[in-house]
């Protein structure tokens, strides 16, 4: 088990700078991101865009503030765990917390902060009749495992790149490969599409286009799909694997189960200190909303400072927080 | 002045008035306008909240870009009236236009 003071969700500039903030006041921190890097929205998605509102930098480019964020809470040491998703939190008889992640790891802390900005991306699901109760049963949403599809019947769903890609590998592994898509042609990249139409004049993949899956059907495990096509045209398809592969969307996830007051997919928080209605667990950066909420990384920087200035009291209970500034008193390091 | 027509998710129309020249997205708009719009993502063209039919003026807008198109690629529900509301600007090519909310 992981031991601290704070445990931060979500390491993106918010969360990053949270560290900086906790350690002036000696509080140590955690982070915990589903991505396998720091940085968030501003490493995953735009590393390469240049920001303009970060004071004193006119501009600067997005992977660079993260970089920056690394070396200025580098004094403070903290700890990481990356590419886990947070699942449970536990309550314990001394106010402090149990965090569990999807790989088991725990994290015992006396504050959560919730910087989790977008929340997770997770995949995105269509609307297709049947469909959850074969989750886990013959429908995923990811590939996580090819060879679980050897010499398998496979009918996957989508149009984008991860589609395509996914199509042509599986058709030298599954028995059987039918790709079904709502339009006749393809946005991803022009080599994988390319690439698909051959399998499918070929006779190596079956092509399904101008046509969506309208529901599916089983027997415990999934065993048929229904296609219907845009001129209505309705046939029935004989499959072990459904793959809906329709992207990514963000959601709160698990977070969203934890008794916190959620307001149009965000978190809820008192101006004073950024604190949700759960005592000890603080929400920071994109992922609160409050009257006037302005999702500017700036503004995630002012959150975590007051919210530091607020959680000293659980990590030090019998300990007065006189405030200092770090000109006056340089970064006392831990 | 620029005119544009809302359905909402009930089909109910409303008209929209927007002052020229504002440089609002779309979708800015239909927040500012109480629609109940969710944008997780403020406007980067990511999380498909804002997506909007267009029933009428499509061909005067500006065509697809590259993010607004992958992502509607992979929307099991999008059609070729799609749009993502972030990613169109309120300006005179909207005078007129028709636009469904369809995201939930």
């Amino acid at each position: 088990m992981i031991t601290t003071d704070i445990c931060i969700i979500g390491a993106g500039p918010v969360g990053l700078f949270a560290v900086f903030e906790a350690g002036l006041l000696k509080m140590r921190c955690h982070l915990i991101d589903a991505l396998p890097q720091v940085g968030g929205q501003l490493s995953e998605i735009y590393p390469q865009k240049p920001i303009y509102d970060i004071p004193g930098f006119p501009d600067v480019k997005a992977q660079t503030l993260v970089d920056n964020l690394m070396e200025q809470i580098a004094p403070f040491h903290p700890s990481f765990t990356l590419g886990e998703r947070v699942e449970s939190l536990e309550r314990q008889p001394d106010g402090s917390f149990h965090i569990t992640t999807n790989e088991q790891t725990v994290v015992h802390c006396q504050v959560v902060v919730i910087a989790g900005g977008l929340g997770c991306f997770e995949p995105r699901k269509p609307d297709i009749a049947g469909l959850e109760q074969f989750e886990g049963k013959g429908v995923a949403y990811m590939v996580k495992n090819p060879e679980l599809l050897r010499d398998r019947r496979v009918v996957l769903a989508g149009g984008g790149d991860s589609a395509l890609d996914w199509t042509v590998f599986l058709a030298d592994i599954a028995r059987e490969v039918t790709l079904i898509h709502r339009s006749d042609s393809f946005r991803g990249a022009p080599d994988s599409a390319e690439k698909v139409f051959e399998l499918a004049k070929d006779g190596r993949i079956n092509l399904i286009l101008q046509s969506n899956i309208s529901s599916v059907s089983g027997n415990g495990h999934l065993q048929e799909v229904t296609i219907t096509a845009k001129d209505k045209t309705v046939t029935n398809l004989a499959t072990d694997h459904l793959i809906p592969l329709f992207g990514l969307t963000p959601k709160l996830g698990p977070i969203a189960d934890w008794g916190l007051q959620i307001d149009k997919s965000a978190i809820a928080v008192d101006t004073v200190d950024y604190s949700t209605n759960v005592e000890r667990i603080y929400a920071i950066g994109d992922i609160n909303t409050y009257p006037g909420k302005l999702k500017l990384i700036l503004c995630g920087f002012h959150e975590a400072a007051l919210m530091c200035q607020s959680a000293f009291k659980y990590v030090y209970p019998d300990q007065k927080l006189s405030f200092k500034y770090t000109t006056v008193n340089g970064v006392p390091t831990f | 002045m620029i005119h544009i027509t809302i359905e909402d998710r009930n089909g109910d129309r409303q008209p929209l008035e927007i002052p020229e020249g504002i440089s609002l997205s779309l979708m800015e708009v239909l927040k500012a306008s109480d629609y109940p719009i969710q944008a997780t993502c403020g406007g980067m063209a990511l999380c498909a909240t804002c997506h909007v039919a267009v029933l009428e003026g499509a061909d005067a807008l500006p065509p697809v870009n590259d993010a607004e198109g992958d992502l509607l690629d992979t929307l099991p529900d999008a059609d070729t009236d799609s749009r993502l509301a972030c990613q169109l600007r309120v300006d005179e090519t909207m005078q007129g236009a028709i636009f469904r909310i369809r995201a939930e």
